[in-house]
């Protein structure tokens, strides 16, 4: 259909993307777990009901989610500078899609954790369980196949924040799209791209219901 | 002397609204070896009081003394410990969905430390003793209620309390399902020596498994004693109450009760008007035949009075005949029933 150029660099181009949402939901994760668990555990009907703590980072995931990607993208770029040491390209856009992905990652950990029946939590606790056996043996473990869902749904945000971040030149399918569908009027390529990246998003999808529903042993 | 010890406890909840006492100056003591019942009405206080025994609800007033150690002298590590020895089932089961019923009996043993094989072991036997060792693999999603309840049970005796305290153990199951949960709680509490707080509403459970009852309402114990005293002389309007709900609840089978319900019975409805003619004794006067009255009733069916009365016949069929035919007669509903009245 294109000519053996394009075709590469659309190929690359999968190849970034899945580079770049592949490792920044990782990283969001590394980081949007425990802060999903200390919203979970602070709150007041909680395991460690603590005010203070909850409502700091419930601001302060509420100020990271209200801001706009792209105005993330630009007031990180000192950020992203000092840790990769340029700004454009797919590496260099991991930072800011990390940091897009952390605090809507914190979310969806939290919703999924308060969805465990209270009633399992009191039982370990009049089993004399410790906090940190709650955490690990009883919220995380029930609420595995929510939390398989959540990464399913943050790997679709991320990949399409990915394809914003193409606007400012960085990489994967979403750049391609831009400078070729959109300041080159090569509608056809665009097209493609886009064709691909609801390719993706689909496949991501399908993996992640199937491992889900494989892993729920509540029917 | 008495394991669990509850003095002038009281507790407060602070709502929108306004503070709400669920519980008020409650005073109990359960001795070693007891079944003791806490019976109560629904918002009567009776789950907070239960949640009180290990401290998953903090008084707001009062001291709580379990094997001899006040709760509050105990600082958070030596009372997750205790806690091991104060094991609990609840109306829900709460079993871990997740986990097959083998690691859900494994839990609290992992908790203590115990390694994987040696947990496994133990989770075994129990399984044994509640009648599940064949359904270790299965997902608590795959069992009945009667079955779950089985494992929270299994799963309470993993960490070799010394007391059980259940929760509406048995209010989300069949009355058939029920009885065997309380027998099994009934030889647990035998077997093991294992003292067992029930808290319920149904009276049912208290006068099948229970040998002490304290009866609750609005945050107060109303009335307590032996279940026996209870029920020949309940002092209070509650106890009354609840014994009067419990009379409708069908009853246990005893020897005496089997053999009743081996004869041929009938029932008999009568109206309000057939009501005034005494048709047992003239039926007895003419027929010169006893019969035994097995439950005599009379409900309000839109209005009118409407009487039911089941009676047991004798032996010989030509009395039978004879009754059947006098009742028939005088243009009453006769009915056969069988088994269970």
């Amino acid at each position: 259909m294109f000519s053996p150029e394009v075709n590469a660099m659309l190929l690359r181009g999968i190849g970034e993307t899945l580079y770049m949402t592949l490792l920044s939901t990782l990283f969001g994760y590394l980081f949007g777990i425990p802060l999903g668990i200390l919203l979970t555990i602070s709150d007041k009907n909680g395991i460690k009901p603590n005010r203070v703590l909850f409502r700091i980072l419930d601001i302060i995931v509420n100020i990271g989610r209200s801001i706009p990607f792209l105005i993330l993208l630009i007031l990180l770029i000192p950020l992203t500078r000092m840790l990769v040491g340029t700004s454009i390209g797919s590496t260099a856009t991991i930072v800011p899609l990390t940091v897009a992905a952390i605090p809507f990652i914190a979310r969806m950990v939290e919703s999924s954790l308060r969805e465990v029946d209270p009633g399992v939590i009191e039982a370990a606790r009049s089993m004399g369980a410790k906090t940190g056996t709650i955490i690990f043996r009883v919220l995380l473990v029930e609420a595995r196949t929510s939390l398989i869902v959540g990464v399913t749904i943050a790997l679709g945000t991320i990949l399409g924040y990915s394809a914003m971040a193409g606007t400012v030149g960085g990489g994967g399918l979403g750049d391609i799209a831009i400078r070729y569908g959109y300041y080159r009027y090569e509608t056809r390529i665009m097209i493609v791209t886009v064709i691909l990246l609801v390719i993706l998003v689909q496949i991501l999808q399908l993996i992640g219901m199937v491992m889900s529903s494989k892993l729920d042993k509540r029917k | 002397m008495a394991i669990i010890e509850v003095k002038h406890v009281s507790k407060r909840f602070f709502t929108k609204d306004a503070p709400v006492d669920a519980l008020k100056d409650i005073n109990l003591q359960v001795e070693a070896g007891d079944i003791y019942g806490i019976i109560g009405m629904s918002g009567a206080g009776k789950s907070t009081l239960v949640r009180c025994l290990n401290f998953l609800e903090i008084p707001t007033e009062g001291d709580v003394k379990v094997n001899g150690k006040n709760l509050w002298d105990l600082s958070e590590r030596e009372l997750l410990q205790e806690r091991q020895s104060i094991a609990m089932i609840f109306q829900h089961f709460n079993l871990l969905m997740q986990k097959n019923v083998i690691d859900n009996v494994c839990f609290p043993l992992r908790i203590q430390g115990k390694s994987k094989a040696e947990a496994k072991i133990r989770a075994m036997e129990l399984l044994a003793i509640v009648g599940l060792a064949d359904r270790a693999k299965s997902y608590p999603a795959q069992l009945s209620g009667g079955q779950k309840q089985r494992v929270a049970i299994a799963r309470a005796l993993a960490s070799n309390p010394k007391i059980l305290l259940c929760d509406e153990a048995t209010s989300a199951l069949d009355p058939q399902t029920s009885a065997s949960i309380l027998k099994l709680l009934k030889q647990i509490n035998q077997q093991f020596g294992i003292t067992i707080v029930i808290i319920t509403h149904q009276m049912s459970v208290v006068r099948q498994i229970c040998n002490k009852v304290a009866i609750m309402s609005l945050g107060e114990i109303k009335e307590k004693g032996t279940v026996n005293d209870i029920f020949s002389h309940p002092k209070t309007e509650e106890a009354r109450e609840l014994l009067l709900r419990d009379a409708d609840s069908g009853y246990e089978e005893t020897e005496q009760i089997r053999e009743l319900l081996a004869e041929r019975k009938i029932r008999i409805v009568y109206s309000s008007n057939s009501s005034y003619e005494p048709v047992i004794a003239n039926m007895v006067l003419m027929t010169g035949k006893a019969v035994n009255i097995l439950k005599a009733d009379t409900k309000n069916v839109g209005g009118t009075a409407k009487g039911e009365m089941i009676l047991g016949l004798p032996e010989d069929a030509e009395s039978q005949e004879l009754i059947i035919k006098y009742l028939k007669d005088r243009g009453l509903d006769v009915e056969e029933v069988k088994g269970n009245v």
